[in-house]
């Protein structure tokens, strides 16, 4: 007995051919990693330890030591998610249960500025973060990528809370709660999965994040994993073979993030407000 | 534990520009239950929601006792409160969501677990307390709800609406239950209905609503008898009043009929109204049966009478089929005569 039903072959096969390109990206990487070199797809000599004396020289070629930029990367990712969470839902809800002058012109507002490339606006910020004295640190940037995140977290946890019902809100400050209370202990648990899903995009996207750590950081003790990855290409000579050490180790992480958490992920939207 | 006077004082209310409330005055006695009924849109809810603190009124004053309490936060009241919804919290467990108000009292545990359990004990939920109120029935869940109200031992108990998402069986017994426990503890209450079958076998007092205002303020067994307007008299009662527009002069006379009143009543256009219970089959006024519904014991009628239409009730043993004509009697002593505003005439002591 077939396995897929016939008229789902096709369709099978047209996937594999659009996934080739990605997979064969990925299994370069893998083989280039782990062999001293490769021709094409074909891995020549042996395991390749060379690739990856990054971990255990304290310096390649007078870059910071790579466990620098992986601290650094953790923290920017993980102060971008933390903030953008906590001041996307205080802001949301705000916006979806309290009435305030030019409410619906700012949620108008935010929305635009979440149009705005960020990369247009580099320039001016590369100003304002030099006059703030924030340019070249790691603060700087988790509050730019933080802010530029903003609006878009918003918009997300606005949705969430706008489907919490106002009995229950009525019902808690009947029981007692202030506003404060009410929105730690009864509306922020029950928009969880909002707050699981704009935190794993929030982290993953900081994760990834070149451009701005690129424009606004200089000074190698304050370099992420994705600055550390990019000081190879200018080189004249190109070491493939750490590159992709290097590069696998960038990846490491968020591969852990998704297997331990997909249980949760996948789930986002089973734990909602209905309990 | 005793209930507090509830006294509110003109209490208005505007929305934008719709004026929601046009001005309340209620004083309610101490361990008292006073159904707020009215029609969806009455403004009962609302004056309820300003009790509890949620809204903030336009105008007029709150009073629990001589403490004037509506500049006061909710939680500052003293109030528990029961919703249509129930309003339960999802992501905690029965027992943390009746424990919830001690908690932000910060009471002690082991006095919240005492209180929670024997609250819980009170309502017969003792064996649900450690599920999410998800996985309960609605029953359960509205017990809990009204756990979560009184676990607090509130001065003030306000229901809205409890028992309408109620299946029809269970909301019987939650009446008498409510009815028990409110009595037990005397607390002064107030139960927002739409419901005039649950508001007349609830209350001690009813408060019928219409569009922002109070038309009367009565027992249910007054209600009944003296409806103070052609809106409650319309309102209150199943099947609703007969109400015929018309003129006093001497007798009643509405186009067509002509019904004898006893004399001394003043002259000019008003209303007379009669209970369908409260016609007779013996009298002059000559009537059509359009539709006979069996109602058990005894049929409602729809009869037409010179061109009026109009309810009455068959009496036992009556065989009545449609088409047959009928000599309908409006006996004098039942009659209701309201003023052109739809105001009732007092029955002037004979």
């Amino acid at each position: 007995m077939p396995l897929l039903p016939q008229r789902w072959r096709l369709l099978l096969v047209l996937l594999l051919v659009i996934g080739l390109p990605i997979a064969t990206g990925l299994i370069w990487l893998l083989l280039t990693a782990l062999f001293d070199r490769v021709h094409g797809l074909i891995p020549q000599g042996d395991f390749g330890s060379e690739n990856w004396r990054f971990l255990w020289q304290g310096s390649v070629s007078g870059r910071p030591s790579i466990w620098v930029a992986l601290l650094n990367s953790v923290m920017f990712a993980g102060a971008v998610a933390v903030i953008e969470v906590l001041v996307s839902a205080m802001a949301a809800y705000a916006i979806s249960r309290m009435r305030f002058p030019l409410r619906s012109m700012y949620l108008r507002f935010a929305l635009m500025l979440h149009a705005f490339p960020a990369i247009s606006l580099i320039i001016a910020i590369f100003y304002i973060l030099r006059i703030l004295g924030l340019f070249d640190t790691l603060i700087g940037v988790i509050l730019v990528k933080a802010s530029l995140e903003l609006p878009l977290g918003i918009w997300l946890m606005k949705g969430f809370f706008d489907h919490l019902s106002w009995e229950m809100e009525m019902a808690a400050l009947v029981d007692g709660a202030s506003r404060w209370t009410l929105f730690w202990r009864i509306a922020l648990p029950l928009v969880r999965p909002g707050i699981l899903a704009l935190g794993t995009f929030a982290l993953l996207s900081a994760w990834g994040e070149f451009i701005l750590p690129f424009t606004l950081i200089v000074s190698g003790k304050s370099w992420t994993l994705a600055l550390y990855l990019q000081s190879f290409m200018g080189e004249s000579f190109i070491d493939f073979g750490l590159m992709a050490g290097v590069g696998l180790f960038y990846v490491l992480p968020v591969v852990l993030f998704f297997l331990l958490g997909q249980r949760y992920l996948l789930n986002i939207y089973s734990g909602g407000a209905k309990g | 534990m005793t209930g507090v006077t509830v006294r509110l004082e003109g209490l208005v209310k505007h929305f934008g520009r719709v004026q929601a409330l046009k001005g309340i005055d209620l004083t309610l006695t101490p361990g008292e239950l006073v159904a707020f009924l009215g029609p969806s849109g009455c403004g009962k809810t609302t004056t309820l929601l300003l009790i509890a603190g949620i809204y903030k009124a336009t105008a007029g004053q709150i009073f629990f006792d001589d403490r004037r309490i509506d500049h006061l936060h909710p939680r500052d009241r003293d109030i528990g409160m029961v919703f249509q919804s129930y309003a339960l919290y999802p992501h905690l467990t029965m027992f943390e969501n009746i424990a919830f108000p001690l908690r932000l009292q910060r009471v002690p545990k082991a006095e919240v677990k005492r209180k929670v359990e024997q609250t819980a004990e009170l309502l017969g939920i003792s064996e649900q307390l450690l599920r999410r109120p998800a996985l309960v029935s609605g029953g359960q869940q509205q017990r809990a709800a009204l756990a979560r109200a009184l676990v607090k031992e509130p001065r003030v108990l306000l229901l809205d609406e409890p028992l309408s998402n109620l299946d029809a069986l269970i909301r019987l017994s939650a009446r008498a239950e409510i009815r028990r426990l409110q009595k037990e503890l005397g607390i002064t209450s107030i139960l927002v209905t739409h419901d005039q079958s649950e508001a007349l076998a609830m209350a001690d007092r009813v408060a019928v609503f219409s569009v922002g205002e109070v038309e009367q303020f009565a027992t249910p067994e007054e209600l009944y008898k003296a409806p103070a307007t052609t809106f409650v008299a319309g309102f209150v009662g199943f099947p609703p009043m007969n109400l015929f527009e018309g003129r006093f002069n001497g007798a009643f006379e509405a186009k067509g009929l002509k019904i004898p009143l006893s004399p001394g009543h003043p002259g000019g256009k008003g209303y007379l109204g009669i209970r369908p219970e409260d016609i007779r089959f013996d009298g002059e006024i000559a009537a059509r049966v359009l539709l006979v519904e069996v109602l058990g014991k005894d049929s409602l009628l729809t009869l037409e009478a010179a061109g009026h239409i109009l309810k009455a009730m068959s009496l036992e043993g009556m065989q009545v089929a449609i088409g047959d004509e009928l000599l309908l009697n409006f006996p004098v002593e039942k009659l209701h005569l309201f003023d052109a505003e739809g105001k009732r005439i007092q029955r002037q002591a004979s």
